[in-house]
């Protein structure tokens, strides 16, 4: 057995690590407090230009073709610095993903190229609704077949990149009287499409700068040829994808709690009170320690689930299991760096309160721990009965 | 035309460097190492060189242990075409690097070297100098800008008092200083595609080489801490102790 990384997922970690330091970096907090579009657009662009948007995408279809384990290694990287960048960039890698697991060849032509290159800023993902978050399979977004093309009719609650997505993955039902989840079916559209609209932004706690809409389709029409993988299995794929997506929001959220220690460890050995830096105090110590041991073993969860994908073996649990694992620990390293800080930790001049607002979400997005909790028990429980 | 452009592994510029106990030297243990900024402005300028169509082909050169072909297939992810290392675990000084560089350009016959004008970490601003005088090569140091034009070469160089322009006859070497240009980034596909690139690694022996130390290290220690400064009462009080303490006035 061998935990250490190869060279190319090694340059790809250091790369990443310098763009995020040198580019996102500077930026994040301006983000944060005024979501500059323009300039955030134009670092999705360079990550594209740089192959961090089809990280996993063959290379006949413009993608890096890295690896799993290497597109949870640049997320963690990109979300040290600006964990609205690193949201973005892992949904579209997901969608780019399941663009090349299930479409057709010319579907794959017509997309993958875009959504690799940053032809397309981003790309976006629709299965949640108003009603069906946890339960997808309850959505009510339906599509009819008429004539040679589809009629879309519904809408999707908390799309990421909706305002700049060049293409949407949707799910619609497809065939109202089938068993749950049995009758659903999975489309691309475009950005633009008549009768399809993006409603206003969410507010929301953090990660601002990533645009989150909710997506209406109001008798949209597409054509008969943006039907993507087979019909009436859509609910299987979205669930097969969203067990890869798990390991970029694992790994998303490694990256802030790894960001907020690393500034807090280096705020412990500064700051002095009773006569020495805090850093002496036994107390402090062992929250570190703690800390950074759980940050520590949720890396490896998410290294071991992103390289089972790799090889192809089943890696769903594994996922789960990593992104309850990492998002929940991450959030509580957040804290306890801002509590490191003190009175600094919650004042907006040091990063410490962004940082506990952005990974708030990641317990919460692409399954929430309770869900994770469900599938993790569900696959423990198939393995014996 | 080819171009030799030579990559050194330092301590990465962002880590704090730490001293061995002992003081006998930098503690290396479990510190991240990376290529030498200015070495990254080197390899910049030679793809920059070969996209400009004045270079057919980019070698970039590493002298040191295994662990520097990492550097080189950086090198090799930005650009480069091939890769040589000249393996030694010693710590070499600058003149017999100079002397292992000067028998790799023996057998490559490039039209440009390009170096770093100096490493982060011993700061020694030597070796492009000497590879200079071993190979009788024309020598334009801290450049921020090389023009190739045919047969000569303009090199741009930042001296004290501004901007130098010296006109070299080809072939040259040139030690590049922080203005020559803004060094990219490797992308992922580059990253993947370097690990099919050949990376050629020589002996010290195999170059007919001996390698002598001229000197020797006897100790580093740390920068003395910065201690705490005074608060004077007022202007009169300042210019007594400038005066009669610091003794600048």
């Amino acid at each position: 057995m061998d935990l250490s990384l190869s060279q190319e997922q090694q340059l790809i970690q250091e790369m990443a690590a310098k763009f995020a330091r040198t580019e996102l970096e500077p930026l994040a907090q301006k983000l944060d407090q005024s979501g500059d579009r323009v300039a955030f657009l134009a670092n999705l662009k360079k990550l594209a230009e740089l192959g961090f948007m089809g990280l996993n995408i063959d290379a006949q279809y413009q993608g890096t073709q890295a690896g799993s384990v290497a597109f949870s290694l640049a997320i963690t990287e990109i979300a040290r610095a600006c964990a609205s960048t690193a949201v973005t960039m892992s949904v579209t890698n997901m969608v780019a993903e399941v663009i090349q697991s299930i479409a057709s060849d010319k579907q794959k032509q017509q997309y993958l190229p875009k959504l690799c290159s940053g032809e397309y800023a981003a790309g976006a993902f629709c299965l949640t609704e108003t009603s069906a978050g946890s339960d997808p399979s309850s959505m009510k977004t339906s599509a009819v077949l008429d004539g040679d093309s589809w009629v879309l009719k519904g809408a999707k609650q908390f799309i990421s990149s909706a305002e700049y997505a060049g293409v949407f993955v949707v799910w619609a039902v497809t065939d109202p009287s089938a068993p749950r989840g049995k009758g659903i079916s999975c489309f691309l559209v475009e950005q633009g499409t008549p009768g399809m609209s993006i409603a206003k932004a969410e507010q929301k706690m953090g990660q601002k700068a990533s645009v989150t809409n909710e997506v209406l389709f109001d008798n949209c029409r597409i054509p008969a040829d943006a039907l993507m993988g087979e019909l009436n299995q859509g609910f299987k794929i979205a669930v097969t994808e969203l067990a890869g997506g798990r390991i970029g929001i694992g790994s998303l959220a490694l990256g802030i709690g790894l960001a907020a220690m690393d500034y807090a460890r280096n705020y412990t050995l500064e700051r002095k009170q009773f006569g020495q830096a805090i850093a002496k105090f036994q107390g402090l110590q062992w929250m570190m320690a703690d800390t950074y041991t759980e940050l520590e073993a949720a890396r490896l969860l998410l290294m071991s689930a992103a390289d089972k994908k790799q090889r192809g073996l089943p890696f769903s649990k594994e996922a789960s299991m990593a992104k309850l694992y990492a998002s929940e620990k991450a959030n509580q390293a957040c804290y306890s760096a801002l509590q490191l800080l003190g009175g600094y930790g919650y004042i907006s001049e040091y990063p410490l309160e962004r940082y506990a607002r952005d990974v708030r979400v990641t317990s919460i997005y692409e399954g929430s721990s309770e869900i994770q909790r469900v599938i993790i028990s569900r696959e423990l429980l198939k393995e014996v009965s | 035309m080819k171009v030799i452009v030579t990559v050194k592994r330092v301590i990465d510029y962002n880590v704090k460097v730490r001293v061995k106990a002992d003081g006998s030297d930098v503690d290396l243990n479990n510190v991240k190492m990376a290529m030498n900024p200015f070495c990254e402005i080197a390899v910049e300028e030679a793809i920059r060189l070969k996209e400009s169509g004045v270079a057919t082909e980019v070698i970039a050169v590493s002298v040191g242990p295994k662990a520097c072909q990492e550097q080189l297939r950086t090198a090799l992810a930005l650009g480069a075409d091939r890769a040589i290392q000249v393996e030694s675990d010693e710590q070499l000084e600058s003149l017999n690097v100079a002397k292992l560089l000067a028998k790799v350009i023996e057998q490559e016959q490039p039209g440009v070297v390009i170096l770093g004008k100096q490493a982060i970490d011993t700061d020694n601003n030597q070796t492009g100098q000497m590879l200079s005088a071993l190979t009788g090569m024309a020598q334009g140091t801290f450049a921020s800008k090389i023009d190739i034009q045919g047969d000569k070469a303009l090199v741009t160089r930042e001296v004290d008092g501004g901007l130098q322009t010296i006109e070299l006859a080809m072939p040259i070497i040139a030690t590049t200083d922080l203005r020559l240009n803004e060094p990219r980034y490797a992308s992922l596909p580059n990253i993947m595609k370097a690990k099919r690139k050949p990376l050629e690694v020589k002996t010290a022996e195999e170059l007919g080489v001996s390698i002598k130390a001229h000197t020797k290290l006897l100790s580093v220690g740390a920068p003395a801490e910065r201690k705490a400064g005074i608060k004077v009462a007022d202007v009169a009080e300042l210019v007594d102790k400038l005066k009669n303490e610091a003794k600048v006035i």
